[in-house]
């Protein structure tokens, strides 16, 4: 053995992994594997990690109302209140660790100049409801982010207020309703393909529209003779994805449009995988007449572990009018306004929100558009098409590809190629874990069986997907060759194993209670 | 460009291993004529290009921390500690994605649980969900959700209701079978305006909405309401635009409430010119399935140890489909930990401690205010919001004010153009607003009205 000059060993002398130890420590810690009791078990009520004066002579004129039990929230420390978040974070997986190739939810490098900006006091630190003579840069910021999504699609008109892409879904179906409407031509149904996001059939409910399901060609694209049969003039609108949550252009989405325009209808596109073709190819010039982009995916706005979103929609000229309040006024002279209230016969179809939108998301997505440039988004967009396409290339052997690519921005496999091995789509993902990545998304869409849907984006080095690929068919081919034990716990080296998602939703447990209560 | 990993040569490899020689073969699906069209934007930019752009845009805008300040009405200028901001930018919270993949995102599922926990204790309820996207968006989910509970379809809105949070009932509930009823706004006289409320409740009523503090700053004493409301088997739904109140203020699920809805940006969030904010959303637990929204719940791992995931999905979008309770999928998650952050951060301590120091510099302000003679205060209740009655239109004496430097408040006509009360001003005081700051507001009112 090789000792250096402390007499410390520098080669271990044992080689148990750690699998293999049989003792818990004392602690409960596992080395850098810190274990974080609740808050609550943390401390009482009596610590505070904020100094404010505890005013004493004090007569409140609240109409005898006090809040006299109490209230129980914890209080931590200010250093405690560090650690037990940062033990927390720990146990989280984020894109700054590695690959995320969640299908359809386009995980791309956050840019902390963006951050940055969203920072500024001058964007950070203003009121929604301060006077317009002292917002005229957010207002002015609000119009060059419109400038840039109006441009990017060919489209002439953009609502930014929708807070998320759902919440754009619902203002792009009530201004198609409004517009039936105006035209006293009450429709009743909705069209969406089987593969559309659960939240297209879910926002036409909201809006009162019954919602028929038309089925995908074995193509993986919509059925358009199916489509053109269910037409007439009972169907608002359709509502589709494109490129589609198979990862695939919808080839005759041309034919698509012509055909729903025919039958009086609009057509609603779900702008969710916007990225594949930002700057490749125009919505407006495909026959779009309304298209929520997410923020939060396409124009790089952080998830932030499920929000916040931001969902500006952009409209057709049959469909502007109908956009909902409030919005920036370009009115004659210097200074620009905001259109807040309808005027006396105002087509908007209402208010969304409270306030103006996601204006914090709005400075995030302009900084990432304007370091871009029109050529960095072209470039990006074939980046990401480039990779997907180069993961398909290099898995397909080994894996069930769904459809014939090219792809888009993503690739579908099925579990096909995992028949008869004992091994689920959700083995496979939570392997996937132990690997040291998030899993693709699975068992979405529902047109296939045991979907895997991987989209690495434009974020991936080559030695990134590279290794990525290694690992995957690391994993297709020892479940296909029978060796399943790495599927049947996994993950194993995660900070928790398999949870219990039935117990869960039996016995629901949603809040922390006092022993004492319980 | 900088944010683009793939270099030339990686692209060629890697074009190759997929058997195309140009990129474009891989668009071969979109119809060619559409392919590439002539884009007109400007050319990618430098960090330092982007920073000097944005920094001048930024520039054009007076910040709040920057003048007296004094507006409120649903958006609230507190102090966040500088931990929050810390912790909410750690990549390990920021990069994540929703926690569907329960093993990886404990540290997000925990403090889902905690935030959670830490709504029902301040709003009094039982559970509360994972966030909305605003208070206002909350509030229409909640009158959703009251006919679903009810079977029945009649909501009335209050007068003290915020008028934004009105039209976004109002647009959200257009084409459902809800009815909306939407009672006159009465700043001035807070109990007539309950007295319609009570008298409006019958037995096809559903929900009644009512906002505590009210848009004018009043407090009320929902008891009275709660009894007749349930008496007719309706649901009652408090909205709290101003959670520091929930410090000082008996909650609503004290006061007999059924659903409590809030806008959380007060608590860890800035003002961001309107947004991200967070809904807040709470109600008892013999409603859980029918609400809105991602919840996180508590359970075991194989080795059974304790962890959480998000539960009873069955009601949400992405199971249910057209028959979901929501169509909500992304929510308002980093400004849910922001606020869970800063409640810890300041505890049931540390909240009571706020929501005085809040009230106190808000009784500092209405003496002031009533020492002009011309300005009548209009709240004999308040928490730290005040409306007044100016001798003149509040708008012009808002804008006059904001060319000498003090942002004075919110005109209530901004608000409700039609409601008539041009003269009425918002006012609030935070923590932030000091003696000098009530003085400024004072010297340029005076100046402004006499």
């Amino acid at each position: 053995m090789s000792m250096n000059n402390q007499g410390r060993p520098t080669t271990t002398t044992d080689s148990h992994a750690e699998s293999s130890v049989d003792f818990e420590s004392f602690s409960g810690h596992r080395g850098l594997r810190l274990a974080e009791p609740l808050i609550f078990e943390l401390a009482g009520t009596d610590t505070t990690g904020v100094d404010i004066e505890d005013i004493a002579d004090f007569t409140p004129a609240i109409g005898g109302l006090e809040r006299t039990s109490e209230i129980g929230c914890s209080g931590l420390s200010e250093p405690d209140t560090v650690r037990h978040y940062t033990r927390l974070s720990r146990l989280n997986y984020g894109i700054d660790m590695g690959v995320f190739p969640l299908g359809s939810c386009t995980m791309k490098h956050n840019p902390r100049l963006n951050e940055k900006m969203a920072r500024i006091p001058g964007f950070g630190d203003i009121h929604p409801l301060q006077p317009l003579s002292t917002v005229q840069g957010a207002l002015e910021l609000m119009n060059e982010l419109s400038h840039w999504l109006m441009t990017l699609t060919g489209m002439p008109a953009v609502a930014l207020s929708p807070k998320a892409g759902a919440h754009g879904e619902l203002c792009g179906v009530m201004a198609i309703r409004a517009a039936h409407e105006a035209r006293g031509d009450a429709r009743k149904i909705i069209l969406c393909p089987e593969s559309a996001h659960g939240t297209n059939p879910a926002t036409a409910a909201f809006c009162g529209y019954q919602v028929k399901s038309i089925p995908a060609q074995a193509n993986g694209r919509v059925d358009v003779a199916a489509l053109k049969e269910s037409l007439n003039e009972t169907v608002a609108a359709v509502m589709i994805t494109n490129p589609n949550t198979c990862g695939l252009f919808e080839t005759e989405v041309k034919a698509i449009a012509d055909a729903v325009h025919a039958a009086g209808a609009f057509f609603y596109c779900d702008g969710a995988n916007f990225t594949a073709i930002m700057g490749k190819a125009r919505p407006g010039d495909l026959g779009v007449d309304a298209m929520h982009f997410n923020l939060h995916k396409t124009f790089s706005t952080p998830h932030g572990g499920g929000g916040p979103g931001s969902g500006p929609v952009v409209f057709s000229d049959a469909l502007k009018k109908f956009a909902p309040l409030p919005y920036v006024k370009n009115t004659e002279g210097s200074e620009l306004s905001l259109h807040e209230w309808p005027a006396e016969n105002d087509p908007s179809f209402g208010r969304l929100t409270a306030f103006q939108g996601q204006m914090g998301m709005y400075v995030r997505a302009l900084s990432y558009m304007l370091s871009h440039g029109g050529d960095g988004l072209k470039q990006a967009a074939e980046d990401a098409v480039l990779s997907a396409n180069y993961l398909y290339a290099s898995l397909k052997d080994v894996m069930s590809a769904s459809f014939e690519g090219p792809v888009m921005h993503e690739a579908l496999f099925d579990d096909r190629f995992l028949k008869n091995t004992g091994v689920t789509t959700l083995d496979f993902a939570k392997a996937m874990i132990d690997e040291g990545y998030h899993p693709m998304t699975m068992y979405f869409p529902l047109v296939v069986h045991g979907a895997m849907l991987v989209e690495p984006t434009e974020s991936e080095s080559k030695y990134n997907l590279d290794q990525f690929i290694r690992s995957m068919r690391g994993l297709a081919e020892t479940a296909t060759s029978g060796k399943t034990e790495r599927f049947d716990g996994a993950p194993y080296f995660a900070p928790r194993k398999r949870l219990d998602e039935t117990l869960a939703a039996r016995q629901p447990i949603l809040r922390f209670t006092k022993p004492e209560q319980a | 460009m900088r944010y683009l990993p793939l270099t030339n040569t990686d692209r060629e490899a890697m074009r190759e291993k997929i058997g195309v020689s140009h990129i474009d073969e891989l668009f071969k699906d979109v119809p060619s004529e559409n392919l590439n069209p002539e884009i007109d934007l400007p050319r990618h930019k430098s960090e330092m290009e982007v920073e000097r752009h944005l920094t001048r845009l930024a520039s054009k805008n007076v910040a709040a921390g920057s003048v007296p300040f004094f507006v409120g009405a649903g958006a609230y200028k507190h102090h966040v500690p500088s931990t929050v901001d810390h912790i909410i930018q750690r990549g390990e919270f920021l990069t994540a994605y929703t926690p569907y993949q329960p093993e990886i995102a404990q540290g997000t599922l925990q403090y889902i649980f905690e935030f959670q926990t830490q709504v029902a204790q301040l709003t009094g309820m039982d559970v509360a969900n994972a966030s909305m996207y605003d208070g206002s968006t909350a509030t229409a989910e909640a009158v959703m959700m009251a006919r679903r509970v009810t079977r029945k379809k009649r909501a009335i809105l209050s007068g003290g209701l915020h008028p934004h949070y009105r039209a976004v009932v109002e647009t959200t509930t257009q084409y459902t079978d809800d009815e909306v009823v939407r009672l006159a706004a009465q700043p001035a006289n807070p109990n007539a305006e309950m007295k319609a409320i009570i008298d409006a409740v019958d037995d096809s009523t559903s929900c009644v909405v009512v906002q505590n503090p009210t848009i004018a700053g009043h407090v009320l004493d929902l008891r009275p309401l709660a009894e007749k409301v349930h008496a007719h088997k309706a649901l009652l739904i408090v909205a709290v635009t101003e959670v520091v109140s929930l410090g000082l203020i008996m909650s609503p699920g004290e006061m007999g409430a059924d659903i409590v809805v809030g806008e959380g940006q007060s608590i860890g969030n800035g003002l961001n010119y309107g947004g991200p904010y967070l809904g807040l959303f709470a109600t008892n637990q013999k409603y859980i399935r029918q609400m809105p929204g991602r919840l996180c719940g508590q359970t075991v791992d194989a080795d059974g140890e304790r962890g959480f995931v998000l539960t009873l999905s069955t009601r949400e979008q992405h199971i249910r489909r057209e028959k979901a309770t929501s169509n909500i999928c992304t929510n308002s998650g980093l400004c849910s930990l922001a606020f869970t952050v800063h409640m810890t951060l300041l505890g049931e301590k540390g909240l009571r401690r706020l929501a005085k120091v809040n009230h106190k510099i808000t009784q500092d302000l209405k003496a002031a205010m009533s020492s002009i003679k011309s300005i009548e205060v209009l709240n004999d209740s308040f928490f730290n919001e005040l409306t007044v009655r100016l001798p003149k239109n509040a708008n012009g004496v808002v804008e006059k004010l904001a060319g000498m430097g003090v942002l004075a408040g919110v005109p209530f006509s901004r608000l409700d153009p039609k409601a008539g009360l041009d003269d009425l001003l918002i006012l609030a005081a935070t923590e932030m607003v000091t003696t000098e700051d009530i003085d400024a507001l004072v010297k340029a009112l005076r100046e402004a009205i006499e």
